[in-house]
């Protein structure tokens, strides 16, 4: 791709792509900027997916007619399509679930309980989306192990000295989320991964909010496991992504047992399948993961890195022009260096007020404490409004969330 | 305001919201309850006054933070209070509340908007020892 791959995208042709960004409510054409919530599915997404209920759907694995293998060579397919995307060595580490959340307890089960216990420790952070949060905080209830959490400093940035005393000879797992969904921080991950390792830890990285938005390749970050979800990348709900090395995944017990799943089963025993297959257990997601895989293609044409750089840039381009009122208070690190979201409130209007009055402009964005609430405790907020950007979106949708914010603002002056 | 599409944010109610009506606290108050809606994190604090047989709210005054709907509708519902027959409390239900505020409230916001009511009625409910809890939340009813 070379040079292309420093132009800007060309968010003309993108938008023909999504037909639900015509929608009007009121006569006011839609400005969705919910996109850290779930994106919009493009054209290519809802054929593959209409494509595959009209001409190849079938159950995969066992069957011998032609549709059965059509769909199963689709389906395995995919597998790889998606190891390719993220940089995985191949479909046995690329295990398909419903969200990133059972990705993080898939791990949590298999892995956690059999492997904590007491006088271990999980470090994670005070950014940690409930996903992992809740997980591992009940699971360390479960086997006697003790959670701990990196501070978040003021400008939003993890207190890595806070991580290097964290982590120690005691810790089992750093579970860390990759790009915060409330703060737009972009942790590093890789030295995350690296500290764990050097205390013979492992590392699992939530990608919710960097796989759709950025160039991500797991090898070089040389996480353990990584988790991310297709309903936030252009692909349908449904489906998730467990990325593991291929060795811990293959000494791990699956923690879902059933069908497909098995080799060879007797009244008394049973084997597992080889991976992925052995952690996928009763017919699978399997239109669902063909169509992520049809998202990945369709973010490739585009190119990640030209994804990554519009995001950024309406993100700072909102960061500057809410920071240009003063009683805005916005979230997390400066507009230049954060994902591709804006998290704020405006003077003491609760975030709840705020995306009420801005959906009157048609102005879709979330208010709430997005699944991190111990954050926002420490924050000192009961919630926050997050305006989140993606391939679709134009500094137009940002100068009208603007106009809308200042609206708000008068009518609660 | 651009299209006007939700008028849940007329003047009655922003007028509430920044100017709560019998905001603060009573002193010898007859009992005091507390409640919150923890998806928003609304809070209201409220004292009752009732008369001496006990039949009769004579005063309330609250305390609280969150949304507009929430302490407009707590403000709006002080003011409803006085001089209401306790049995009237206890019969309110939600569309009370909604009638009261005279406005459109979305489904997503009607914990927010009966949170003051529900403290009201738990509180009376706890003081003639009806009801055993510490604090109300709007999580798990509506
Ligand atoms: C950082 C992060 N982690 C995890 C999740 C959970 O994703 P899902 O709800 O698809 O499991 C989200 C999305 O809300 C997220 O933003």
């Amino acid at each position: 791709m070379g040079l292309s791959e420093t132009d800007v995208l060309d968010v003309e042709r993108i938008r023909a792509d999504f037909p639900i960004l015509e929608r009007e409510f009121d006569g006011e054409q839609l400005a969705y900027l919910d996109n850290s919530a779930t994106s919009q599915t493009p054209e290519p997404v809802v054929e593959a997916i209409a494509h595959y209920y009209r001409h190849t759907n079938a159950n995969v694995h066992r069957g011998l007619h032609q549709l059965s293998q059509e769909a199963s060579i689709a389906y395995e397919n995919a597998h790889d399509r998606v190891a390719e995307f993220i940089g995985a060595d191949g479909r046995e580490e690329v295990v398909f679930t419903k969200n990133t959340t059972e990705s993080l307890n898939t791990i949590a089960y298999a892995w956690g309980l059999a492997e904590l216990g007491p006088g271990d420790e999980v470090v994670m952070t005070e950014m940690e989306h409930h996903a992992a949060l809740v997980t591992w905080q009940q699971i360390a209830k479960k086997t006697g192990a003790t959670v701990k959490y990196i501070r978040v400093d003021e400008d939003g940035y993890l207190d890595m000295d806070h991580a290097r005393e964290l982590v120690t000879d005691d810790t089992e797992m750093v579970s860390v989320v990759h790009v915060s969904n409330t703060l737009g921080t972009v942790n590093p991950v890789s030295d995350l991964a690296d500290l764990a390792h050097d205390h013979d830890a492992l590392c699992f990285v939530d990608g919710a909010q960097s796989v759709p938005h950025m160039p991500v390749d797991v090898g070089e970050m040389d996480a353990d496991f990584f988790a991310f979800s297709g309903h936030k990348m252009c692909g349908p709900t449904g489906i998730g992504v467990l990325y593991g090395k291929e060795h811990l995944l293959e000494e791990m017990q699956p923690y879902l047992y059933g069908g497909m799943m098995i080799s060879k089963v007797t009244f008394e025993d049973s084997t597992w399948h080889e991976l992925p297959w052995k952690f996928e257990a009763g017919t699978p997601v399997i239109c669902q993961g063909i169509a992520l895989a049809e998202a990945c293609d369709y973010l490739d044409d585009i190119g990640m890195e030209r994804v990554d750089r519009h995001g950024r840039s309406l993100a700072e381009y909102a960061y500057d022009r809410l920071s240009e009122f003063d009683d805005i208070d916005i979230l997390g690190p400066p507009g230049d260096d954060r994902g591709a979201l804006v998290s704020f409130n405006l003077g003491d209007v609760h975030a709840h007020d705020t995306s009420e009055i801005l959906n009157d402009f048609a102005v879709a964005i979330r208010a709430g404490d997005h699944c991190t609430q111990p954050l926002h405790d420490k924050l000192g907020v009961p919630a926050s409004a997050r305006a989140s950007f993606y391939i679709y979106n134009t500094r137009e949708e940002v100068d009208k969330l603007v106009r809308a914010v200042d609206a708000t603002r008068e009518l609660f002056a | 305001m651009g299209i006007g599409g939700s008028d849940m944010y007329r003047q009655q109610i922003l007028d509430h919201y920044k100017n709560p009506r019998n905001y603060g606290e009573i002193e010898d108050a007859t009992f005091t309850h507390t409640g919150e809606n923890p998806m928003c994190g609304d809070t209201i604090e409220m004292d009752v006054v009732l008369s001496e047989d006990e039949e009769t709210i004579e005063h309330v005054a609250f305390r609280g933070d969150g949304c507009a709907i929430s302490q407009a509708s707590a403000s709006m519902l002080s003011e409803r209070l006085q001089g209401m027959a306790v049995e009237d409390l206890r019969t309110m239900d939600r569309d009370d509340v909604i009638d009261m505020l005279g406005v459109d409230i979305s489904p997503m916001r009607v914990k927010c908007a009966v949170l003051a009511e529900k403290v009201a009625q738990d509180g009376t409910d706890i003081y003639f020892g009806e009801l055993d809890v510490e604090k109300t939340t709007t999580e798990d009813d509506d």
